[in-house]
């Protein structure tokens, strides 16, 4: 028989503070009720002999100290799941959204997610081809990867997770694959165009969502991403699917998390957000990867917007550090009229070389994506220095550098929202732009491959 | 027997613990989760826990082991992988499955395992604490030597050959009346250094196979160097080719506080590469600590512990060992959210008040010393560091705090690695102060004229950073032919000779001499180009040259055929100049 404690002494912010209680866990489940009878709900945050904090789900309004009882449901928070879930709408907290049933449980699983042991984990190495030249080619995303889109606001990355979610596809394989999409604190507008999109294309029947939208409780913001993490690890590891996870928006993750420190009156670290946001979302971004012995995966797409394009700024700057590596949505680029506006110098992906090469895409690769980078940063420094100095003042070898940046601007990362590129086509796209170069030039690349695949682009060239 | 009164995430508070002493490791609730004391006070004792408190409540009990925390040294520990806190995350797994959950423990050196042991003394030999008693083959590569623990000294009373485990008594120690008995394994507390006869000052490079190291910005082997950055400059790539590479004997690797796939790349890697001498894979000489990032937050502050005192255990054995740490900006996060749950008064950005003096224990660890006991021999502890700047910044504490310390600083550039120089060490910004105490040892190796070439080299890039100034006005055409040569050369000397290519099976490492010889051909270049250039020639019929392009991929020649090909270079190079010159006529 659970007890009922009408000792509620404080309620600030979040937190409620109830009064001689008899040993609650810490993290354990809390059910309050309201004056009205309304019920809320809520996870001891701080425990001690007789006091116990409970940080509540949802808006404090109406809770009273008088009359709110509370009731410690004696286990941490779960989430029922099953396969069921696939094509269905969920709230922050995992109630159903769309009217429909509820879910019948096959497991319950804490939502909180153990570490995988290293020992376990195998190697990410799938190549994902995801028809983006910009991202197959200098970025290569593989399977069991963490790689967040750091954009701005006013800039087309929802677009860009879309087309990465529709066309993603590992080559040569055909295996249950879903996607599970957690929406974080965004407009009702932006969620409702991921709605569509995934139905459009059909994708919403093996996609699981979880909305937590601007207007809802932003405590429900530090439940949503796990309880969608959570899912995905039960369709990963227990039914055998590759599982791709898009989190939007983890900056407003990351002001939740900073509101409830607030409230508790932590010591505050860089600007404001807590000490340990890094511990924090490393245990939501570390939950990807491959498990040796599993045949499913879990691929995770974060979406954070930079405050002020600043990277530096704790948010982008701590997700930088967890995850293996960005892809950076640029605001010049996006000024050009280029879709997609990927800056590429700050881009990286640490997991590429993993993916890349003979009996993967092509043996020639790497060297394409290494000169590809080396040329493009050159010709942008170069086009600065012309801006000052004049074109004319520029050496011909230099002149060489500027044609290719832009060439490689309007051709190379420049391509349509719908259009579906191979990776064969976007290496072959490279030598073609690389062609402007002599043979000298061209360091990076191995002697034969220049042989073998630029020689078509090169004819009649030194 | 304590009892729990209050829990906030890791740090939790028991009360009825009187008789506690600071640092002991107790075993909290009804799950018997690690943690150790950190403040006392009455009869409470404050207790970060090693594991994931969810679910525990006040009134659970807390035991007290009544020892701190200590690590298990013995045969076994190389081409293992353990947790911050020396659980083997091999046999964890076995337990638990893939996850890790918590509560599991295990023995951190394999119980069942049977070592062949070999005495090196005789019975009735005076021994103290350091002297080697015997000798186990460890992996193919390292041989374990046996030693008395520190502070033990007496008559061997007893010691036998034979297989042990490495519980079993081999031998025994007598003094006066007090008998102790010799295992294969000791135990030693990871917060207290071994202790070792004398330190001496470092004097031999450790040599790393990475050109931009090696010759302008060395290491010691004893001693420390910090790898400060923003993310994906290549901390973690340098530090990998550090531990691929290096000429220690034995590497011990923490991953501390960091990514989960980046441990797993380690373990799959390393046990495929075969080191160069013994062709033996290198994982056997090799430690890895994981805590990663989502492990808990009180056992990655104790990680780089656990590494360090595992690093001295076989430099006491009279091995150069290399330590690499990544990153030690983690290990401070640690201590901060430790210290702002337990309320201490926070120093600078919230980091406790101690973090410089934890940092400077940490690398005064480092060093080359005379060993305890006999044979007499020398070993030596290397600390690479990295350290994870917010934003890159290095006036943070942690940068700040680090580089008071260390002898020698990489500084990793977003720039470079923007535009794929790697390794994205700036050359401009980068020292080590080793290069006056390493000189000779350089110049034995090398010749008398490295010093002298290392010298031009680094003026030819520091030159070049005043000229781009100039550029930048006025663009590279108004400059005179000379200054243009300068600007060629360093060029080369970037792309040709500092680039290095992890990924390149035979550009991922460098010998001394193929460095040597690199350098060398690209001087040769400058000066025969200068030369040119005073006569008349155009500098830009010297950049047409068809041996540039053999210069430009001389790092893709293969060590053994270097020699040879070195020679072929040169002689091509002096010929091209010859018949430029003579055109000119």
């Amino acid at each position: 028989m659970l007890k009922e404690y009408q000792t509620v002494t404080a309620v600030e912010g979040p937190l409620v503070f109830v009064d001689r209680v008899e040993n609650a866990a810490y993290n354990e489940l809390v059910e309050l009720r309201l004056p009205n009878g309304e019920l809320r709900k809520g996870q001891v945050l701080d425990t001690s002999r007789g006091v116990a904090v409970v940080q509540v789900f949802g808006s404090t309004t109406g809770l009273d100290v008088e009359k709110t009882s509370v009731r410690f449901l004696g286990d941490t928070m779960k989430l029922s799941v099953s396969k069921s879930m696939l094509g269905r709408v969920f709230n922050g907290l995992g109630e159903p959204r769309d009217n429909g049933a509820p879910i019948v449980a096959e497991k319950r699983l804490d939502i909180i997610g153990a570490a995988i042991n290293p020992q376990a984990r195998s190697r990410p190495e799938d190549f994902i081809q995801t028809g983006v030249s910009s991202l197959d080619v200098l970025n290569t995303l593989v399977r069991g990867q963490k790689l967040p889109l750091f954009s701005s606001s006013g800039l087309p990355h929802n677009q860009l997770a879309v087309q990465i979610a529709r066309q993603a596809k590992v080559l040569g394989k055909s295996e249950g694959f879903a996607v599970v999409f957690a929406a974080i604190g965004i407009t009702h507008e932006e969620s409702s165009f991921f709605i569509k999109e995934f139905e459009r294309t059909g994708a919403l029947s093996r996609a699981v969502l979880f909305l937590n939208l601007a207007d809802d409780p932003s405590v429900e913001r530090l439940i949503t991403p796990r309880l969608a993490l959570t899912t995905a690890e039960y369709l990963a590891y227990e039914k055998d699917m590759h599982v791709l996870v898009i989190l939007t928006d983890m900056t407003n993750y990351c002001e939740a998390l900073r509101e409830i420190a607030g409230a508790r009156k932590e010591v505050p670290g860089r600007r404001g957000y807590p000490g340990y946001m890094y511990t924090d979302l490393s245990m939501i971004y570390e939950r990807a990867g491959v498990i040796e012995g599993k045949k499913g995966s879990i691929t995770q797409i974060p979406i954070l917007s930079m405050p002020s394009d600043d990277i530096t700024h704790p948010i982008p700057d701590l997700t930088g550090y967890i995850t293996e590596g960005q892809i950076v949505v640029g605001r010049d680029l996006h000024r050009k009229g280029l879709y997609p506006p990927i800056d590429v110098l700050p881009c990286l992906s640490r997991l590429m070389n993993l993916g890349i090469g003979k009996g993967k895409t092509r043996e020639d690769h790497r060297g394409m994506a290494d000169q590809l980078y080396a040329a493009y940063s050159q010709g942008r420094d170069l086009r600065s220095l012309s801006a000052i100095v004049g074109e004319e003042a520029l050496t011909e070898g230099d002149r060489f550098y500027l044609k290719f940046a832009d060439a490689f601007e309007s051709q190379f990362i420049q391509q349509a929202r719908t259009e579906d590129r191979s990776i064969e086509g976007s290496l072959d796209l490279g030598w073609k732009l690389l062609s402007v170069f002599p043979e000298r030039e061209l360091k990076r690349l191995k002697l034969e491959f220049i042989e073998k695949y630029g020689k078509k682009f090169r004819e009649g060239k030194p | 027997m304590g009892e729990l009164v209050k829990i906030v995430g890791p740090v939790v508070v028991a009360g009825k613990m009187r008789g506690a002493k600071m640092y002991d490791v107790v075993r909290v609730g009804k799950e018997g989760l690690m943690g150790e004391i950190i403040k006392l006070k009455g009869d409470n004792a404050t207790i970060q826990v090693y594991e994931d408190t969810s679910g525990i409540r006040p009134g659970e009990p807390v035991e007290n082991t009544g020892q701190p925390l200590s690590l298990e040294l013995g045969p076994g520990l190389l081409e293992s992988i353990y947790d911050g806190i020396q659980r083997p995350l091999k046999s964890i797994r076995a337990q638990a499955g893939d996850f890790i959950k918590r509560g599991v423990t295990a023995h951190a050196l394999d119980r069942k395992k049977k070592w062949k042991f070999m005495p090196t003394l005789k019975k009735g030999t005076a021994v103290k604490g350091g002297d080697i008693v015997g000798e186990v083959q460890e992996t193919e590569l390292i041989l374990h030597r046996i030693m008395v623990p520190p502070g033990i000294s007496g008559i061997l009373e007893e010691i036998s050959a034979g297989s042990f485990t490495v519980e079993d008594v081999i031998g025994r120690v007598k003094d006066g009346k007090n008998v102790t008995e010799l295992r294969l394994m000791q135990k030693w507390e990871v917060r207290k250094p071994r202790p070792n006869y004398e330190k001496f000052p470092p004097n031999t490079p450790l040599l790393t196979g990475q050109r931009i190291l090696d010759t302008f910005f060395p290491i010691a082997k004893g001693g420390s160097a910090a790898i400060p950055g923003p993310f994906g400059s290549g901390k973690t790539v340098t530090q990998q080719s550090l531990a691929k590479y290096c000429d220690a004997q034995v590497i011990i690797y923490v991953g501390c506080g960091e990514r989960g796939n980046e441990m797993t790349e380690v373990l799959t890697e390393f046990p495929e590469l075969l080191d160069p001498k013994s062709g033996k894979p290198i994982m056997q000489r090799t430690v890895l600590v994981a805590n990663t990032s989502n492990m808990p937050v009180a056992a990655r502050e104790a990680s780089v512990y656990t590494g360090i005192t595992m690093a001295e255990y076989y430099r006491d054995m009279g091995y150069d060992v290399a330590l690499m740490a990544d990153s030690t900006s983690r290990w401070a996060e640690a201590m901060r959210e430790i210290s702002g749950r337990i309320e201490e008064m926070p120093g600078e950005e919230g980091y406790p008040p101690y973090l410089a003096r934890r940092l400077a224990e940490f690398y005064e660890r480092a060093g080359r010393v005379q060993c305890l006991g006999s044979p007499q021999r020398n070993g030596s502890v290397s600390i690479i560091g990295a350290v994870s700047p917010p934003g890159g910044d290095i006036s943070e504490p942690v940068s700040q705090n680090t580089l008071r310390v260390t002898k020698v600083f990489w500084a990793l550039d977003a720039k470079l690695a923007q535009r794929r120089h790697f390794p994205a060490i700036n050359w401009l910004k980068s020292y080590s102060l080793y290069g006056d105490s390493l000189e000779s040892s350089f110049v034995n190796a090398l010749s008398a004229d490295w010093i002298s070439m290392r010298a031009e080299g680094m003026a030819l890039l520091q030159k070049e950073s005043e000229l781009q100034e100039i550029v930048q006005l006025v663009g590279p055409d108004a400059l005179p032919e000379k200054e243009q040569a300068v600007l060629d050369v360093a060029r080369m000397l970037r792309e040709d000779f500092l680039q290095q290519s992890a990924f390149n099976d035979v550009d991922a490492k460098s010998s001394l001499k193929k460095q040597y010889g690199m350098l060398k051909t690209i001087l040769h270049y400058y000066a025969r180009a200068t030369q040119a250039v005073d006569l008349g020639t155009q500098l830009k019929s010297i950049t047409n040259m068809k041996v540039r392009e053999r210069i430009a991929r001389m790092k893709e020649i293969p060590e053994d055929q270097f020699e040879g090909k070195f020679q072929e270079i040169l002689s091509e190079l002096d010929l091209a100049f010859d018949s430029l010159a003579s055109v000119q006529r």
